[in-house]
Formats: structure tokens, C-alpha cells, sequence
């Protein structure tokens, strides 16, 4: 982990209402450069609600997102104008869906799904950007032959693994993750959570991932904030969390996990 | 205009009624204002189908004079099925003069191609436009696309031109293909062919584009930049022929192939009729000049 004097991310008191109907309340952390967070909770306890708004994907009925930019100003989300968000989402951000198909384009092939960013930014050299592309999917594990197949030809996993490295090719500092292992049968989670935590140790990556699956969150995660209701009950690091719930939902959700 | 004092009680001067056409006006004024941004208008119904040049039937009718002179091209050439039935539309409901000439039109509707004849200032020429998006097929929301087209958030074109290049070992694309005009909006010329992409850039001709279907028009105003999209190492190139024209031996013009018979006889002439028939008169002929079909039989 990065010393530094703030946090990469600053969340403070983030409410989110559909009409009456609340989605996430109060919400307030702070992530440090480096850091992997893990959000996890039942369905309907207002992760994913909550991971929308702090990646500016959905705007907050109330509460503040603040973001320390590359050059050490610490910005708010919400009053940034929507192409610098953007932008920003395309660079510096990165947001791995469950489900690859939301996250890829599934009719150009691997090599331009990765490619795609740098285009985006201004690479126009297609030499360059195959480069980095081939690059790219050897660090995720795709054969280098693969780079001209189209994502609907690959396996869940191998989607996976090219959705996560399209949004790494920018080399960005924070990720979102929303259930990335969901759809996964758990040999090819174990492999794609390795890798993840391979890549978040060589790039430095803080991430924040929203799971179900409590074995994710102990593989990958420092520090883990637990969702019941719209509410954080309990956060800490992972191994006491895990080891030592407090709240009885979490000892709860602990003594939930299938032993085998 | 009093529809009587014209001679052609059943129809308003070319066609439209004075408030649609001030509406579309409107549309091309705004248009021009802003190179290459797809104004959006209503698009109202026309007598032909679409994909028939509805889009650009309406421009035509909008900006159309009674002292215009208006020449129509399907593929560069007057005389096929399009062109025919639009020229005589427009004879019929507007009255103005018509010509294959390039260089007596005022107003000049193609459906492809640009004439090979260079334009001149005060000439207008009108594309018909099938599809006005060029994001379309990479992203098929709407609003997406106007979002980036409002955010300049072309990556995405290259992402086409990349698969190009992946899937072909080169840009294959030879039609539609991309442009940015005035180094702002990323515009789709139409089915052009990439041939005439470059007489696009700082054409003293006010050039026009209407979709009738998608309900758009934009414009490039004369002397604008248009330059085609492409990478460092696979710069823009145009189609080159390695023949000459059949009929008038032209050199470094879009040619058209033609099947003669079923024995695998063929021949490359101008697209541009009214080129290749110039060139004749003026005493150019190629390899197949006065010979019949007979000839090749």
C-alpha cells in the first residue's frame, strides 16, 4: 500500500431514494490509494445502489463523492461536469459488470475491446494498440491467437478476464467490481481471483467490490463494509470481520458459509 | 408562391407546402451553421418510398428556385431508374429546368457519387442519405450516440477502423466512410464512395445531406475541412483502378464494371455519364468506343 497524506475516495453521507422507497442511506467511508474494499450484504441490501452512486453512474439523492485526481486536487464527483466525468470513467476508472456482455462489446473482437480506451483517448496508431492489446490479454491469460475472435466466442471466464483488461489497459487507479465472479463456476473464480490479486499488487489498484460471496471478499480484500438494509451495520478488516463478526447479521452471514 | 400564376394547380411549387419547407430551411440553416451536426427535422411523407431519396427530394424541394437548374444522379449516372423519376418529379411539380450537365446545375442531387467535374461556388449539391449516424453500428442507442457526438467521444469510429484493419489487413470499408469536418463532428457522407472523399474538403460547393427516413439533415458549408479518419500507420487511401474508362479512356475516375455476357466479358466505364459523354464529344475514346453490345458477343 501507497503512503499518502488522503484518500483516493471520499464518500460522505450518500442517500439514495427511489421515490419513498430507500435504496442505500448514510453511507460514509473513505478508500486510500491501494486499498481493496469489499462491499458485501444480502440481495436487496443496497450494494450495488451504493456502488452506482459513488461511480457516478447514479446520482445520490443526498451525500457527497470526492475523488483525488492525478494531480492531488480531491474533486467532487457531483459537481464536475459530465464530459470530465466521463472522462474520467474512461481513464482513471475502471467498472467490471457481472454480467461481461454489459461490459464488452460482444460483436468487435477481443483486440478492439481492449484497444477501445486507448482509441478513446487518442491512439492512432494501430500497430501500438494491437501491441498493447496482445500484451494485455497475456497478463489476463488469453492466447495471444485469440486477439481477432470475438468476445461472444469466449468462455464466461475468458469474458471475464478480457472485460477486466479493457479497463486496465489506461492503467486507471480505482475499480469498481460488481460481482465479478458471479456467473463463474468456482475453479474458474479461484483463477480469476488469483489474477486479480496478482494485477492489484503489480499495478497498485484500489478497488471496490461488491459481493455476496464472503470467500471473494477474504481472498481479495483488505477492509470489508457489511450491508444490511440500506445501512453499513459493520465494517473492518476483512480477517476480523470474518473472524470475529460483531453485529449478529454478520455472525449471521459468517455461519451462513457452506463448509465443506 | 401562388400555385395557380405557376401553371400546376394540383401541387405546390415543388410539391411541399410553403410552411414545410420553411420548416426545413430552417433545418439546413442550422445546419450550416454547424458543420457536420445532424439537425433533426419532420421529415414528412413523400410521393416514393424510402431509400428512394426522400431525404434529399425534401432539401431539394426547400431550397429549389424557379430559375434553378437541378441535375439528378443515382451512382453518377442521369439516366438509371432514380435519377430519372426524381428529375421528372420535380419537372413536373416545380417546372424548373433540368440538365445532365454538371457544370449547368445549380443544384446538383446525387444519391453516391460527386461529379468527376470539379464544382463551383454558388452550386449545391444534395446527398441523399440512408442511415445520417456514423456511431450506429458500434451503438445503437440514440441517445448514447448523441451524447458523444455532443461529448466528442469518437473512439469508438476508430474501434470500426481497428476491425477493418484486424479482419482485412487493411481499411476495407470503401463506402460511408468516416469523416471529421472542421476538426469537430464526426460525420457519415453518406454511401459515398471513399473515392470522392477528398472532393468533400474545402469544396467551393455548398454541400447538403438529408435522411429522410431518420428525419436528419446536416451540412458542409463550402471551403469546410473534411478530413477521413484513419490511423498513423494505415493512413486514408482512395480506390485506385487499373483500368482506363471502355468508352472514353478517362484516367484517375471512379469506374463502374459492367458484365457484358455470360462468358465472363466485362468492362470498367465511367460512373459519371455526363463526364464520359463530354470526354466522347470532346474526341476521347477508350478500348470499346463505337462499338455496340454486339461487339463483345
Amino acid at each position: 500500500m501507497t503512503t499518502t497524506d488522503q484518500p483516493l475516495l471520499s464518500v460522505a453521507g450518500v442517500t439514495k431514494y427511489y421515490g419513498d422507497r430507500m435504496g442505500c442511506a448514510d453511507v460514509s467511508f473513505d478508500l486510500w490509494p491501494g486499498e481493496v474494499l469489499a462491499v458485501v450484504g444480502e440481495s436487496g441490501s443496497g450494494k450495488t445502489t451504493l456502488l452506482n452512486c459513488i461511480s457516478s453512474r447514479l446520482r445520490p439523492t443526498r451525500g457527497s463523492v470526492h475523488y483525488a485526481m492525478r494531480d492531488g486536487q480531491s474533486r467532487s464527483l457531483f459537481e464536475m461536469g459530465e464530459a470530465e466525468r466521463r472522462f474520467l470513467m474512461r481513464t482513471d476508472w475502471g467498472f467490471v459488470h457481472q454480467n461481461p456482455a454489459d461490459g464488452l462489446r460482444m460483436t468487435v473482437s477481443a483486440g478492439a475491446n481492449v484497444g477501445e480506451r486507448l482509441m478513446a483517448v487518442g491512439d492512432r496508431h494501430y500497430g501500438r494498440i494491437r501491441g498493447t492489446a496482445i500484451d494485455w490479454l497475456g497478463r489476463v491469460e488469453i492466447a495471444a491467437d485469440r486477439i481477432d475472435d470475438q468476445p461472444r466466442a469466449f468462455s464466461g471466464g475468458m469474458r471475464q478476464r478480457l472485460q477486466i483488461a479493457r479497463n486496465l489497459v489506461t492503467a486507471p487507479r480505482l475499480v469498481f467490481m460488481d460481482e465479478p465472479t458471479g456467473g463463474l463456476d468456482v475453479s474458474v473464480q479461484a483463477r480469476l481471483l488469483d489474477l486479480v490479486r496478482g494485477l492489484v499488487s503489480d499495478l497498485d489498484l484500489s478497488i471496490i467490490v461488491v459481493t455476496h460471496d464472503l470467500a471473494v471478499a477474504r481472498l481479495l480484500s483488505h477492509r470489508m463494509m457489511v450491508m444490511k438494509d440500506g445501512h453499513v451495520i459493520e465494517t473492518g478488516l476483512t480477517d476480523r470481520v470474518l473472524d470475529d463478526p460483531r453485529e449478529p447479521y454478520t455472525q449471521l452471514l459468517v455461519s451462513s458459509i457452506l463448509q465443506v | 408562391m401562388n400555385p395557380h400564376a405557376s401553371g400546376f394547380a394540383a401541387y405546390n411549387f415543388a410539391y411541399l407546402d410553403e410552411q414545410t419547407k420553411r420548416m426545413i430551411r430552417r433545418a439546413i440553416l442550422k445546419a450550416i451553421a454547424i458543420p457536420g451536426y445532424q439537425v433533426p427535422f419532420a421529415s414528412r411523407e413523400m410521393p416514393m418510398p424510402y431509400g428512394w431519396g426522400t431525404g434529399g427530394v425534401q432539401v431539394t424541394a426547400a431550397i429549389l428556385g424557379a430559375d434553378d437548374t437541378l441535375k439528378v444522379i443515382d451512382q453518377g449516372s442521369d439516366d438509371t431508374t432514380n435519377s430519372v423519376s426524381i428529375r421528372k418529379f420535380f419537372e413536373k411539380t416545380a417546372g424548373v429546368a433540368t440538365t445532365t450537365r454538371t457544370a449547368d446545375a445549380s443544384i446538383i442531387q446525387t444519391r453516391h457519387r460527386i461529379p468527376e467535374e470539379p464544382l463551383k461556388s454558388g452550386q449545391v449539391l444534395v446527398y441523399q442519405v440512408p442511415i445520417p449516424e456514423p456511431l450506429r453500428f458500434l451503438e445503437p442507442r440514440e441517445t448514447e450516440t448523441r451524447k458523444m457526438h455532443a461529448l466528442e467521444e469518437y473512439g469508438l469510429m476508430h474501434v470500426k477502423l481497428y476491425e477493418d484493419i484486424a479482419k482485412n489487413g487493411r481499411i476495407a470499408t470503401t463506402y460511408a466512410y468516416p469523416v471529421k469536418i472542421e476538426g469537430r463532428y464526426v460525420m457519415d457522407p453518406s454511401p459515398t464512395p471513399k473515392f470522392d472523399n477528398p472532393k468533400m474538403n474545402d469544396s467551393p460547393a455548398l454541400q447538403l445531406f438529408g435522411a429522410g427516413r431518420e428525419k436528419r439533415i446536416y451540412a458542409v458549408p463550402p471551403h469546410t475541412e473534411v478530413v477521413s479518419l484513419d490511423f498513423e500507420d494505415h493512413p486514408f487511401e482512395i480506390n485506385r483502378f487499373e483500368d482506363t474508362c471502355a468508352l472514353c479512356g478517362a484516367e484517375g475516375v471512379y469506374l463502374d464494371e459492367v458484365i457484358l455476357d455470360d462468358k465472363g466479358n466485362r468492362m470498367f466505364c465511367c460512373s459519371d455519364t455526363d463526364h464520359c459523354e463530354q470526354r466522347r464529344e470532346a474526341g476521347h475514346s477508350g478500348a470499346r468506343a463505337g462499338q455496340g453490345l454486339e461487339a463483345s458477343q
